[in-house]
């Protein structure tokens, strides 16, 4: 693996929460890498610490010990202002919950990362546009969240990702609020990203979605990496009969 | 990013909650506002009570020895004729009142008259602006003649379900008086309602005797005014035999009545602002009440702006002009209230003193109002703001 392909590398990475007397090792000295342009799958049973690894992995928390690099750049010593910069522009969101903002609409969700780093009107209408289009949505454009079903928000909330044109896309659990066949409609999107040259890490507890997209998977177990297959190796079949623990 | 259009969503979202967080600061402004825009009207009432007119009047009253206490030593047309005396004295008369009735159209009202110095009859009519609007004014020799004064002799509010008109003969007290003329509206209900005769005929139907209830001194000149009081306050201590500082009278001068007409006017003004106070200080707190409650309703919310990429100064911002939006909100519909009070206010007090006076709305007073307002909701939004701002992400999007 050359170094300049690496897009996030992860180095001895920690994350401790104190609930009382007692510290939760919630990741525990996890190092991995992400190479541009990877579809990877972070995998393991609640608790497990791939929440965590992904609120580290996109400078929404800091790490109590080692070092996150996005982009070569050392992101674990940053201040909230640079890591919310880093959060705008090189990174998509996309949640379980969808997490759209009730109070505004289809279109003004997707113009909320651009407004926020304070493009012109014009710029951004364009982008939108083009984005509602991509994501099928034109119809629904002026609609708030609440009047549009739940594989709608979710490509909203693909869109609003989408936004920024990040090199990284992060989705915890994109599919677990949806049925199956919206399920599947969100992950084709993903899918396609994939193909146009995005990077992906997704979150999920669902062997089979790892299977079918994923290139890599990470299997964590109590904040530590436990093993790690590729789409090609033999060990994809333990994939299938993996039970979470 | 487009702040005010969000806070406006917002506010709408919170619905009735947002209204109610709004009256403090409503109230406050409301209060402000209708307090200045009556200031004209507020002070040409109190005025008008006053009967301030010519600047270079004084005018002695006996009083008690000690605050409200009755008179004990009244004045006397000797007191008139030594102040008549001093030389900065123009001229000085006396001006006696007593508490009447009118029998008349077989009912019966009970009002004051003030008794005119024949000598003094057109200095009189000068003093307090009188002028006839039908008749005549009374004349040197006129005996059992009146002037009625403009709403007595309107018969739908004086009482007597008849207009008096000139001519007219009333009982007074149980004796015939004619009416020689109504007097124009003066706005002042203290001489609209009221009859004035000449000082022997009122004498005649009260006990007046030689007492004196007030004496009119008109000064030379308007910078002679102070130099007069003093002039008369030592005279009167020395025919009353009184010290300095327990004089039992009272000479009062026109800036005298300005400075308690002021006293007056600041009284209710004090009061208003402190009403105005206590209501901005309740909003005040409302606001940071609802702004807190509201931060920690949205912290998802807060959650997802920080991750797609809201610096902390954003967040900070759009709860900051939220407040400023609530206590703009606030204090425009106070102004609006305000407004609209001061006007009702006005109507009123040109009504009851048959003045002319005009609100003062000015379009500073309102651009105040609002800026002020706009910054009290901002001010409250401090804390709830920074509070948002600080918001860890992760934990913000797990609420």
């Amino acid at each position: 693996m050359k170094k300049e392909e690496v897009i996030i590398h992860l180095d001895n990475v920690s994350k401790f929460y104190h609930m009382g007397e007692t510290i939760v090792k919630a990741v525990d000295g996890i190092t991995l890498s992400v190479k541009k342009g990877d579809f990877v799958a972070v995998m393991g049973p609640s608790g497990s610490g791939k929440s965590t690894s992904m609120h580290l992995i996109g400078s929404l928390d800091v790490p109590t010990k080692g070092h996150i690099f996005l982009d070569g750049h050392d992101i674990s010593l940053l201040h909230e202002s640079d890591l919310a910069q880093i959060r705008g522009k090189n990174i998509g969101f996309i949640f379980q919950q969808f997490n759209l903002i009730p109070t505004l609409t289809v279109k003004e969700n997707i113009m909320l990362p651009l407004s926020l780093q304070g493009m012109a009107e014009e710029e951004r209408e364009e982008k939108v546009n083009a984005l509602l289009k991509k994501m099928e949505l034109v119809e629904r454009a002026d609609h708030f969240p609440n009047q549009i079903s739940g594989g709608q928000q979710q490509r909203v909330a693909i869109a609003r990702a989408l936004a920024n044109d990040p090199e990284v896309i992060l989705a915890d659990e994109p599919t677990g609020n949806l049925d199956t066949k919206t399920g599947e409609i969100v992950m084709e999107h993903l899918e396609k990203l994939h193909k146009e040259g995005k990077t992906i890490v997704m979150v999920t507890h669902s062997p089979e979605l790892a299977k079918e997209y994923a290139q890599i998977v990470y299997w964590l177990k109590d904040g530590k990496i436990q093993k790690v297959t590729t789409k090609d190796s033999k060990s994809m079949k333990k994939v299938k009969d993996w039970k979470g623990d | 990013m487009n702040y005010f259009l969000f806070a406006l969503r917002n506010l709408k979202r919170k619905g009735i909650r947002s209204w109610l967080t709004l009256l403090g600061i409503c109230i406050g402004i409301m209060a402000v506002v209708s307090l200045i825009s009556l200031g004209n009207g507020l002070q040409s009432a109190v005025v008008s009570q006053f009967g301030l007119s010519s600047t270079e009047v004084i005018t002695v009253q006996a009083s008690g020895g000690s605050l409200g206490s009755e008179v004990v030593t009244p004045l006397t047309q000797d007191d008139v004729r030594a102040i008549d005396g001093l030389g900065t004295v123009e001229f000085a008369y006396a001006e006696n009142s007593a508490t009447i009735s009118i029998d008349y159209n077989d009912r019966l009202i009970v009002t004051s008259a003030i008794s005119i110095s024949p000598d003094y009859d057109d200095e009189f009519y000068e003093i307090n602006e009188l002028e006839r609007e039908s008749g005549r004014l009374l004349k040197s020799g006129d005996s059992k003649k009146i002037l009625v004064g403009n709403s007595l002799a309107d018969g739908t509010s004086n009482g007597l379900e008849k207009e008096i008109i000139t001519g007219k003969k009333l009982t007074i007290m149980g004796e015939e008086f004619t009416v020689t003329g109504i007097l124009e509206k003066k706005g002042n209900f203290l001489v609209d309602g009221i009859v004035f005769m000449y000082e022997s005929d009122l004498d005649s139907i009260s006990t007046q005797g030689d007492d004196v209830d007030k004496i009119v001194v008109k000064v030379k000149d308007k910078d002679l005014v102070n130099k007069t009081k003093e002039d008369i306050e030592r005279l009167l201590r020395s025919r009353r035999d009184v010290d300095v500082g327990s004089e039992d009278f009272s000479v009062t001068t026109p800036e005298s009545s300005l400075a308690q007409i002021n006293q007056i006017l600041g009284a209710i003004q004090a009061f208003v602002i402190i009403i105005a106070s206590i209501s901005i200080v309740i909003g005040t707190v409302g606001i940071i009440n609802t702004m807190t409650t509201s931060v920690l309703e949205r912290r998802k919310e807060i959650g997802i702006m920080k991750s797609v990429g809201a610096k902390n100064s954003q967040i900070f911002s759009q709860f900051f002009i939220e407040s400023g939006f609530l206590g703009l909100i606030g204090g425009g519909i106070g102004v609006l209230f305000g407004v609209i009070l001061g006007y009702i206010g006005t109507i009123l007090i040109n009504n009851f003193i048959g003045a002319e006076t005009a609100p003062m709305i000015s379009f500073s007073l309102i651009f105040f109002s609002l800026l002020g307002s706009f910054l009290i909701g901002a001010l409250a939004g401090i804390f709830p703001a920074m509070k948002a701002a600080k918001q860890n992400p992760v934990q913000a999007l797990n609420s």
